[in-house]
C-alpha cells in the first residue's frame, strides 16, 4: 500500500463518528466606519500600531518627495545614493523590476517601490499577489519597503479581506502588516528582523 | 550590507544584564522517562532566568487577553473555530482528496509521509534529485517533530534556520524551549555569548538590536546562496489546494521566493475547508500567541512562482491513530499558537526545556503521551489541572481534561510508578472505611501519613522542601467537635459509635 | 430541604473550624443540616492521579453516606467538583446521580440557592485578597476567568461585599494558580512552592493582610509557603468570614 492510502484508510477507519456540519461565518463588521474617509484613518492608525509608517502626499507635494521625507534618515547613506527598485508608473525609482529577474539580484535593493491591491483597516495590512510584486522576492529583500494603497481598496476585516476571490487566482497572495519585526531576543522588538527594515505605506488612488 | 542602527532607548552593555549561566535541563535517556520535575528544579536553581522567563511569557498572555477583550465576537470566533476543525476533521479524508488533487492541478507535486522518518526519506530524494546542498527554512514544529535537521546533518545537506529565535537554537544545539518563541528561555546575556561564538559579534553588546543584527548579516550571504527553501505550514486550505504561512520576520517568504525549490512539510490536520474559514483562524492565531492583530506576513501559496518548483508533503505521524482516539482526538485542532504555554503557571515556572519533548506546555502534555506513552508519562502530572489553557485556547480544545484523561489511560496501561500506583491503592482503602480513615487520621502525623495528596510514595519530604505542614487543630478533628457540640445526649450513629 | 454537610477529609483533619464555621452559617439560615457521621472523602487523590479503579469504593461509601439528602453542601470547591464532575468510577445509578447533581460548594449556595443578602453578625475590617481557587473559578463558575472575554461577575467577591469593614485589594494577576494542584504539590514540589510564594507576594505586594478562599487546600499550601519564608499575611476560608470571624 502506498503511503497515501495507508493515510487516508486510517483516518476513514478512526475518525470521529460523528455528523458536525461546517458552520456559516458572518462578517463582523457591522461597527466598521461606513464611509471611506473614517475606514482609512483607521487604517492609518491600525497600521501605525503594527509598525508601519503613513505617509499622507502633503498638499501639491509629489510621490518621490514623499518617499525622500519617509526615507531620506532610515538609509544610512545618502538618498541620492540609495537604490530604488520601483515597478509603478508613478515613482520612476533608478532601478526597474523585470519577472524574469533571478531574485538574488535584489540583494541590493535600499528601497522597493510597490502597489497594494488592497488594504485591511482591521489590522492595517496590506496584500499584494505576483502581479503587484512583479518578483516576489523583492518585498523581502529590499531594506525598506514603500507601497502604494488606493484608500478604495481599503476592506473592513479579514473576514472581508478573504471573501475577495484573489486567493483564487493567485500563485502568491500576501498580507503585510508593517515591517519585519521580532521579539526573540528578551522580548525586545527589534524591526528589520530578517525583511524589510520598515514598511511607509503612501495613499494614492490608482491610475 | 546592512547598517545596523540600535534603538537609544534600549540598554548596550547593561551592568543589569545578567550574567547568570544559561540552566540546561539533563536530557532523559533514551528508554527513559522524563523527568519534568527534576529539570523543573534546575531551571528553577537560575532564579534570573526562572524570572525573566515567567515574566515574559506572562507579558504574552497578558497581551493576547488585551487583544480579545478588544473583540466583541471573541468567543463566537473560537467557537466557530473549533466548529471549523471539527467538521473538517470529521471529513479528513475527502477534505484531504480534495486539497491534494487542487495542489497537483496548480502543478505541486504533492507527497505523503506516514511518519518522520519517511517525510525525511522523501524530502532527501528531492534534494539529491535537484543536487541541493544548502536549505533555507522557516520555522516548522512538524519538522521538530521529524528530527529533520538532525537527519539532514547526517546526510550532509546544510539546514539554516531563518526565523532568529530557531537560529539561535540551532546555533546552541538546542531545541525550541516555545513553539513561538523558541529561546524564550534565553536572556540576552546567553545570546550574546552564543553569537559571539558562532557569529564573531561582540561578546559584551548585549543589545537585541544588536545581536538581531548580526543575525541579519551573517544569515542574508546564506539566503541568497540557499539551493532550496523549506516551510511548514499553518493552515491548508481545500479549496484552492493552497497554504499559508505566518510569520513576523518574512523568512517564511524569504525561504519560498528566493531559491527556485520549495518543499513545504505540511500535517494532516491543518487543513481547513474554504479560503472563507482563514478569516476567522487568522483572526485568532496572533492574538492568541503573542497579542498582536495579525502576524506581520501572512502568505498564501497556491502554486510555484513562474519557473520554480514546489512541494508539499503531507505528513501523518501519529496523527491518524489520534484522530481514533476518543477523548483525544480534539487535540488534531490545534493551531500550535502557543496561547495555553503563556498562560501555563507551571510552564512558565519551569520552561519549556524540562519537558524534555517537542512540545512543551499544556498542549504538550497531551500531544507527547500519544508519540511515547512511556517516555512522556510523567508529563500529564506536571500540571494542576487549573484549566486557564482550555479558557485560553483558540480551538477550545479541552486541554486540562484531556490532561486529566491522559491520567487515566496512563494509570491503566501501567505508566505510573509502582510506589506511587501502590500508595493511592492503599489510600483508596482506607478512604473507603470509615473505621480505618478515623484510626488514620487520629493525629496530625498519621493524617499527614494517610492522606495521600502530600504525602506521596517516595517523597516523603515533598511537601516539606518548600512548605510548612499544617499545624494540629487544638481540640481535634471536625468530626470530634460535632460529637462533642451537636451529638451529646443523642444516639450516635455510625461506625465510631461504639 | 435537607442537607447533607460533607467536610472533606483535610477539612477534618486540620482545619475543623471551617467546618464548624460552615455549619454554624448554615444555621443561622435556618438550614436543616445533618453531618453524616460515616463520611471520608470523595475519592479525588486517587481520581487526580488516574487511578479511577481504586477510587471506586470511596465513591461509592460517599454516595451511600449523601444519597438520602436533598442537596449535599462542602466548603471546598476541588472536592464538590470532584463529586459534580469526576464521581465516574463506581456505576452511574439513579442515586449516584442525584448526588453528582445536588452536591453544591459553600458559595454556590450562599449565592444561587439561599441567595443571602446580608451577614449582619458578619464584621472583618481588614484589607482581603480573595483567591479563585481554579477548581470554583473554572469548574464551578464562580466568576468570569480573567481570560474569558465576558461580562465581570465573582459570586464569593459578592458575598465579601456584604461584611462590614472588609476592604477588598486587587492584585496583579487575579487568578493565576497558586500552584496546590493535589497531588501535583509533592509530584512537583519545586515548581509548587514557586507558584506559592509567587502568589503570596502579589497578595503582599497590593497590601493584602489576609488571603481569603473558598478552599482550603489552596490555602493550607500558600501558608505552608508563607510560614516557610516568614511572610506576614494571613489565611482565612470565606465560611470563617462570612460567620462573624473577626481576626
Amino acid at each position: 500500500m502506498s503511503a497515501r492510502d495507508d493515510i487516508l484508510g486510517a483516518i476513514r477507519a478512526g475518525k470521529p463518528a460523528m455528523n458536525a456540519p461546517a458552520p456559516a461565518v458572518p462578517s463582523y463588521d457591522d461597527g466598521y466606519p461606513q464611509d471611506r474617509e473614517h475606514l482609512t484613518a483607521l487604517f492609518a492608525e491600525r497600521l501605525t500600531t503594527m509598525g508601519g509608517i503613513w505617509q499622507a502626499p502633503t498638499d501639491g507635494q509629489n510621490l518621490d518627495d514623499a518617499l525622500q521625507e519617509a526615507l531620506a534618515d532610515k538609509l544610512g547613506k545618502p538618498f541620492k545614493d540609495a537604490v530604488i527598485a520601483s515597478n509603478v508608473s508613478e515613482v520612476a525609482g533608478n532601478r526597474g523590476i523585470n519577472e524574469n529577474d533571478d531574485p538574488t539580484t535584489l540583494h541590493d535593493v535600499d528601497i522597493a517601490v510597490l502597489r497594494a491591491t488592497f488594504g485591511v483597516a482591521e489590522t492595517g495590512s496590506v496584500a499584494f499577489t505576483e502581479k503587484e510584486l512583479t518578483v516576489n522576492a523583492v518585498a523581502y529583500l529590499a531594506q525598506h519597503l514603500v507601497v502604494l494603497l488606493d484608500p478604495a481598496e481599503i476592506v473592513t476585516n479579514l473576514h472581508r479581506a478573504y471573501q475577495r476571490d484573489d486567493f483564487a487566482g493567485a500563485r502568491y497572495t500576501v498580507f503585510h502588516t508593517g515591517p519585519s519585526a521580532t521579539a526573540d531576543i528578551e522580548g525586545v522588538l527589534v524591526r528589520g528582523a530578517q525583511g524589510v527594515r520598515s514598511l511607509t505605506i503612501i495613499p494614492a488612488s490608482g491610475s | 550590507m546592512s547598517t545596523n542602527q540600535p534603538d537609544p532607548a534600549a540598554t548596550i552593555q547593561s551592568k543589569t544584564a545578567t550574567r547568570e549561566p544559561q540552566p540546561r535541563p539533563a536530557k532523559a535517556p533514551d528508554g527513559k522517562r522524563v523527568d519534568h520535575a527534576r529539570s523543573a528544579k534546575q531551571f528553577l536553581n537560575a532564579p534570573e532566568h526562572a524570572k525573566s522567563h515567567d515574566t515574559r511569557v506572562w507579558a504574552m498572555r497578558t497581551k493576547r487577553d488585551k487583544q480579545a477583550h478588544t473583540i466583541e465576537e471573541w468567543e463566537e470566533l473560537r467557537e466557530l473555530a473549533s466548529q471549523i476543525k471539527t467538521h473538517t476533521l470529521t471529513n479528513l479524508g475527502s477534505y484531504l482528496e480534495e486539497f491534494e488533487a487542487n495542489a497537483k492541478a496548480n502543478g505541486i507535486h504533492v507527497h505523503w509521509a506516514r511518519d518522520g522518518a519517511e517525510h525525511n526519506r522523501i524530502v532527501h530524494d528531492i534534494f539529491d534529485n535537484h543536487g541541493v546542498k544548502s536549505v533555507i527554512k522557516s520555522k516548522s514544529m512538524l519538522m521538530e517533530e521529524c528530527g529533520f535537521r538532525h537527519y539532514m546533518d547526517s546526510v550532509g545537506i546544510e539546514i539554516i534556520e531563518t526565523d532568529l529565535g530557531e537560529r539561535i537554537q540551532q546555533l546552541d544545539g538546542e531545541d525550541p524551549s516555545h513553539i513561538v518563541v523558541p529561546p524564550v528561555h534565553k536572556m540576552r546575556s546567553d545570546v550574546a555569548r552564543l553569537f559571539a561564538e558562532k557569529l564573531g559579534s561582540d561578546p559584551d553588546n548585549d543589545d537585541a538590536h544588536y545581536l538581531a543584527g548580526a543575525q541579519r548579516d551573517a544569515t542574508r550571504p546564506l539566503i541568497l546562496d540557499a539551493d532550496a527553501g523549506m516551510t511548514g505550514a499553518n493552515f491548508a486550505v481545500a479549496e484552492t489546494g493552497g497554504f499559508v504561512v505566518c510569520t513576523n520576520e518574512g523568512n517564511a517568504d524569504l525561504s519560498a521566493n528566493v531559491p527556485n525549490l520549495h518543499v513545504a512539510s505540511i500535517g494532516i490536520e491543518k487543513l481547513v475547508p474554504k479560503v472563507e474559514d482563514m478569516g476567522v483562524f487568522i483572526r485568532l492565531l496572533s492574538r492568541s500567541a503573542l497579542g498582536s492583530p495579525i502576524t506581520q506576513y501572512t502568505s498564501h501559496f497556491r502554486a510555484p512562482k513562474q519557473g520554480g518548483e514546489m512541494h508539499i508533503v503531507l505528513v501523518d505521524n501519529g496523527r491518524s491513530k489520534r484522530l481514533g482516539m476518543d477523548k483525544f482526538w480534539s487535540s488534531l485542532k490545534c493551531i500550535r499558537c502557543g496561547a495555553c504555554m503563556n498562560t501555563c503557571p507551571v510552564y512558565r515556572r519551569s520552561g519549556g526545556l524540562s519537558y524534555g519533548a517537542t512540545y512543551a506546555g499544556p498542549l504538550g502534555l497531551i500531544l507527547n503521551p500519544s508519540f511515547d506513552a512511556h517516555r512522556y508519562s510523567n508529563l500529564p502530572f506536571a500540571s494542576t489541572l487549573n484549566g486557564s489553557c482550555t479558557n485560553v485556547c483558540p480551538v477550545k480544545i479541552n486541554i486540562h481534561e484531556q490532561i486529566f484523561g491522559w491520567r487515566q489511560v496512563l494509570a491503566e496501561d501501567g505508566h505510573l510508578p509502582w510506589t506511587k500506583k501502590t500508595a493511592l491503592s492503599a489510600a483508596g482503602k482506607v478512604l473507603a472505611s470509615p473505621k480505618g480513615y478515623r484510626a488514620a487520621i487520629k493525629t496530625t502525623n498519621s493524617a499527614l501519613k494517610h492522606l495521600p495528596r502530600w504525602a506521596l510514595y517516595n517523597r516523603m519530604n515533598a511537601w516539606g522542601e518548600g512548605r510548612e505542614m499544617p499545624t494540629p487543630p487544638e481540640h481535634g478533628t471536625f468530626h470530634d467537635w460535632y460529637k462533642r457540640n451537636r451529638l451529646s445526649g443523642q444516639t450516635k450513629t455510625g461506625s465510631d459509635s461504639r | 430541604m435537607r442537607i447533607g454537610l460533607f467536610v472533606p477529609c483535610f477539612i477534618d483533619a486540620f482545619y475543623p473550624n471551617v467546618g464548624i464555621a460552615t455549619l454554624e452559617l448554615l444555621e443561622r439560615f435556618d438550614c436543616d443540616v445533618d453531618y453524616p457521621f460515616d463520611q471520608t472523602c470523595c475519592g479525588q487523590p486517587m481520581v487526580n492521579s488516574g487511578c479511577h479503579a481504586e477510587a471506586r469504593a470511596t465513591e461509592a461509601l460517599f454516595v451511600e453516606n449523601f444519597a438520602k439528602y436533598d442537596v449535599i453542601v462542602a466548603p471546598s470547591g476541588s472536592c464538590v467538583h470532584q463529586v459534580r464532575d469526576n464521581l465516574t468510577a463506581v456505576e452511574q445509578t439513579p442515586e449516584v446521580k442525584h448526588v453528582r447533581e445536588n452536591t453544591l460548594e459553600l458559595v454556590e449556595f450562599l449565592h444561587d440557592v439561599l441567595k443571602v443578602d446580608a451577614f449582619p453578625w458578619a464584621n472583618f475590617p481588614h484589607r482581603v485578597g480573595y483567591h479563585d481557587s481554579c477548581n470554583t473559578l473554572r469548574n464551578l463558575g464562580h466568576g468570569k476567568p480573567s481570560e474569558l472575554h465576558g461580562a465581570y461577575f465573582s459570586k464569593p467577591r459578592a458575598l465579601l461585599e456584604k461584611v462590614a469593614g472588609i476592604e477588598l485589594v486587587t492584585i496583579d494577576r487575579p487568578d493565576e494558580c497558586c500552584g496546590f494542584g493535589g497531588t501535583f504539590s509533592v509530584t512537583e514540589p519545586e515548581v509548587s512552592a514557586q507558584m506559592g510564594r509567587d502568589k503570596i507576594a502579589d497578595h503582599g505586594r497590593n497590601g493584602a493582610e489576609y488571603i481569603v478562599s473558598a478552599d482550603s487546600s489552596c490555602l493550607m499550601h500558600q501558608s505552608g509557603c508563607g510560614a516557610r519564608i516568614g511572610a506576614p499575611i494571613r489565611f482565612k476560608h470565606i465560611a470563617e468570614i462570612l460567620n462573624g470571624a473577626t481576626q
